[in-house]
């Protein structure tokens, strides 16, 4: 769908192999008008280092920091941001979509 | 997903081969999905459906929840006569993101001083399209008014799943190109699918502006046609 996608997984190849643990964020669904669609992601190392994106800015640093719990304990993760979320105060979309993200360590 | 399958995918993707990485979303557990797919299992079906529509998106299957994410190769556009207004054409096609190639077998008209960085082939229609990929992800738009060139086009783009086939020419040369390829052996329904004039109804005039009608109805039909 989009170059930006390859430079992702491949970040994330490197980084692997470099000796590097890292986590994977990719957006699975959304609502309204989310800024980034389906598909769109975000590669974490575990020193916070990130590259993609999943939401333009507005929840990255939520999605991170899921990410390097992930990283730590390698559970998969589901998490869910919108307006109508209680999060929303915290780390809230401005557009007002919602997005459905999914966080996974890769092994 | 593991590293060996993060691999693999950037491998696929590498190759040119179209994929699908679906994921388990209660076990992260990956697979990967290369296309066109042919097996009859739900989650390739999901996953063929996703990519024709270029639509990652989460689906259930047997009550399990998959995230289908879809990489897609380029859309491809050929563009037959490397007229005037196939300059900006082809140019703003590859802006937009599409694999073009002008083909115009008239040397004179295939330059690259008038087509810089693009791919050019000079050979005829029939000829040049029978060495690309046609399937349906691929577009075909003519441009030439010439029926000894734009002709044998569409028979070739007619005999494939091409998602778009647009010919450039008024409405009377478009009825007088479907009363030919009606008298070739085509049925309305096939005929049918060749959008003449190719393009949106937005006044275009110059070459450009109808470049930009002719890549709105492609776009169009990519994004919104469910058939495409």
């Amino acid at each position: 769908m989009n170059q930006e996608h390859d430079r992702v997984l491949e970040t994330a190849a490197a980084w692997l192999a470099a000796g590097h643990g890292v986590a994977l964020a990719t957006v699975v669904r959304t609502w309204g008008s989310a800024p980034r669609p389906a598909g769109s992601q975000l590669a974490v190392r575990e020193d916070q280092a990130f590259i993609g994106s999943v939401s333009g800015g507005c929840v990255e640093g939520a999605v991170i920091a899921e990410a390097l719990d992930a990283i730590g304990d390698g559970k998969p993760r589901l998490l869910t941001f919108g307006v109508s979320n209680e999060q929303a105060w915290a780390v809230g979309l401005a557009c007002g979509g919602q997005i459905e993200i999914f966080v996974e360590r890769i092994d | 997903m593991d590293r060996k399958t993060l691999a693999k995918a950037i491998d696929a993707r590498k190759s040119g081969a179209g994929l699908v990485i679906a994921t388990r979303l209660d076990t992260a557990e990956t697979r990967l999905i290369t296309l066109p797919v042919t097996s009859p299992d739900p989650l390739d079906r999901a996953a063929d459906e996703a990519a024709r529509r270029d639509a990652s998106q989460r689906v259930e299957i047997d009550g399990v929840s998959w995230f289908l994410n879809v990489f897609n190769e380029p859309p491809r556009l050929y563009v037959v006569g490397a007229v005037h207004i196939a300059q900006p054409l082809s140019h703003m096609a590859a802006m937009a993101g599409f694999s073009v190639v002008v083909i115009d077998p008239r040397t004179a008209f295939a330059t690259g001083e008038r087509f810089p960085g693009l791919h050019l082939v000079t050979a005829w229609p029939d000829e040049a399209l029978a060495d690309l990929p046609l399937d349906r992800r691929t577009a075909v738009v003519t441009l030439t008014h010439d029926p000894k060139l734009d002709d044998p086009a569409l028979v070739a783009a007619l005999g494939a799943p091409c998602f778009f086939i647009g010919a450039l020419g008024s409405r009377k040369t478009h009825a007088a190109r479907c009363a030919r390829l009606k008298a070739q052996g085509f049925s309305d329904a096939a005929i049918e699918r060749i959008r003449g004039p190719v393009g949106l109804a937005i006044g275009a005039i110059s070459p450009a502006e109808i470049a930009v009608s002719i890549m709105a109805e492609l776009i169009a039909t990519l994004r919104q046609d469910p058939s495409a």
